[in-house]
């Protein structure tokens, strides 16, 4: 009970030191406008400038000013999005192309536009939660404005091949977003290189602070605002600006995407590897959930049969774990999590679900912990689950799934 | 979505009283079903003279569908089925302190649980348990229906 493991890191992240050190003087003695004319507002307007370059360069961007900020990476997505479709740049074509297993900020704001008149196509995901390339290739048209696809997925981790996703848009003249809120700092992004229109991030997913986040949007996209006002932002986000929040950005970005994000990657999958491994060989009747192979190095996603996913998160957290589901219970309604039923996963299935996420602060003891507890825990709630008899489990679902 | 459960519940989810199964049970009802993500399995013993002697029950569910089951069987153990039959799934609540809005439905699981068990009682005596239950339904199937 005495130890605490936090293995949610694709939930937040800890705040470095080096980010708050960064972030402190802002928030105390420079706490000018930066839209003021005297020269105490100067202080902040450089380190906005700063701030901006420094995102600027971890995505290699080929200029600053294509780096928007916005309170946090839903905003982003939902300037990406709405900002795109209502702006200049979607020439008049109505049509959006994203996938079924976006985050809700994604989601919900093509449902709206969908409301509104325009045009949306899911595109499915295989079992691994990739997606369908060439359902893309199908329904694309010269009406796509364009194609939203999540870089990789918060809750299996799945990276999706945003290269090849982008090439096809640009072949039809649509334009490529992409939610990278769960991958920047995780994996290499060169929004150049891989031909990324738009790209949406969040400071909190890699240990910047919360509430801050940013739109890169590529030179010569016009995007309609997403808050009007004192036309901070290019006028597409007005507000005072969050100084201290981007310089916070800034810190963790150029942290997050340095020259040691390859070390840290390989660090952050050798614990995830052996998690997974420990876990698949100590809990029986347990699935490993998403690609195993081209997935964020910190994700250990799995679906336990005959237990609830919420019930599993309490008892881990009595235990000082955090991490988190997917099921019914959590979410508040009835259907598990929807990347868990693109995937295919039954319903009966997709109830036990459990996240783990690993960072570069998770140790190989906190590791050898988690697979402790998780087995006691699979095991205790087994024990007194009416569809789990003789050390198996007794669901028609489970067993069809066993056939596959 | 977040939600706080009370105390109350996070004692009877962490340390749930009546766990397990009655070899010798003369009442069982199972309602849910893992669709729905929940399955509550109840067991009886009912002495002679209608005295719940022994209650246990089996839960797949989440934290306040464990903690309900665990206050229902506690609530009834040693009372009358014609007492038993008077538990609503309020009194479950509120004997929990409360559940979330959403978690209400896990109360009204384990009402649905004991009736169950307490129809198969019937049924085992000989006796057309619809009369006094009045709805003898299958709700396994009727439950995700109905929420």
């Amino acid at each position: 009970m005495s130890r605490f493991v936090y293995a949610d890191n694709a939930a937040t992240t800890p705040m470095s030191k080096t980010v708050y050190n960064a972030m402190q003087p802002f928030l105390t003695e420079n706490y000018g406008n930066p839209s003021s004319l005297y020269r105490f507002g100067n202080k902040s307007r450089q380190a906005m400038q700063n701030a901006r370059k420094q995102v600027a360069t971890a995505l290699n961007a080929a200029d600053p000013s294509e780096i928007i900020f916005t309170g946090g990476g839903s905003q982003a997505d939902n300037l990406a999005i709405t900002g795109f479709m209502k702006g200049l740049s979607a020439k008049g074509r109505t049509h959006i192309i994203t996938s079924r297993i976006e985050h809700h900020a994604v989601l919900y704001t093509c449902q709206a536009l969908e409301k509104e008149g325009f045009t949306v196509t899911y595109l499915n995901v295989d079992n691994l939660g990739r997606v369908d390339l060439e359902q893309l290739k199908s329904v694309i048209s010269d009406n796509t404005a364009l194609v939203t696809i999540m870089a990789a997925n918060n809750e299996i981790g799945t990276i999706q091949p945003i290269r090849e996703i982008a090439e096809i848009a640009h072949a039809h003249g649509a334009v490529f977003h992409t939610d990278a809120v769960q991958a920047v700092g995780h994996m290499h992004i060169d929004v150049q290189e891989m031909g990324i229109d738009m790209l949406s991030l969040s400071a909190h997913k890699f240990r910047g602070p919360k509430g801050i986040g940013a739109l890169y949007c590529r030179k010569g996209i016009a995007l309609k605002p997403l808050v009007y006002g004192g036309g901070q932002e290019k006028g597409l986000c007005s507000g005072t600006e969050n100084v201290a929040g981007m310089v916070g950005l800034g810190q963790a970005i150029t942290d997050a995407c340095g020259a040691n994000l390859d070390e840290k990657m390989s660090y952050v999958k050798s614990l995830t590897d052996k998690l997974v491994k420990g876990i698949m060989e100590n809990v029986p009747y347990t699935h490993f959930t998403g690609d195993p192979e081209n997935r964020l190095p910190g994700t250990a996603s799995f679906v336990f049969e005959a237990i609830e996913g919420e019930g599993l998160i309490l008892r881990l957290d009595f235990a000082g774990i955090c991490g988190s589901t997917g099921s019914a219970c959590s979410t508040g309604s009835l259907d598990p999590s929807h990347v868990l039923m693109s995937i295919g996963l039954p319903h009966e299935i997709a109830h036990g679900s459990l996240r783990l996420t690993l960072g570069e602060q998770n140790t190989e003891e906190d590791v050898d912990y988690l697979i402790e507890k998780v087995t006691e825990v699979v095991a205790s709630l087994r024990e007194m689950s009416p569809v789990w008899e003789d050390g198996k489990p007794n669901l028609t679902a489970a067993s069809e799934l066993h056939s596959h | 979505m977040a939600m706080e459960y009370s105390e109350k519940v996070y004692d009877h989810f962490s340390n749930p009283r009546n766990v397990g199964e009655i070899a010798d049970a003369n009442g069982v009802g199972e309602v849910g079903n893992a669709k729905c993500g929940d399955i509550m399995k109840i067991y009886l013993k009912v002495s002679d003279d209608g005295v719940i002697e022994d209650v246990k029950f089996k839960t797949f569910g989440c934290g306040a569908a464990i903690a309900t089951s665990s206050m229902a069987t506690e609530m009834v153990k040693g009372k009358t089925i014609e007492e038993a039959l008077k538990l609503t799934n309020k009194a479950v609540a509120e004997a929990l302190d409360g559940l979330p809005p959403v978690k209400m439905h896990c109360s009204v699981l384990a009402e649905e649980a004991l009736r169950s068990a307490i129809a198969d009682y019937y049924r085992r005596m000989g006796k057309d348990p619809e009369p006094i239950l009045g709805c003898t339904a299958d709700c396994a199937n009727c439950h995700c229906e109905n929420h």
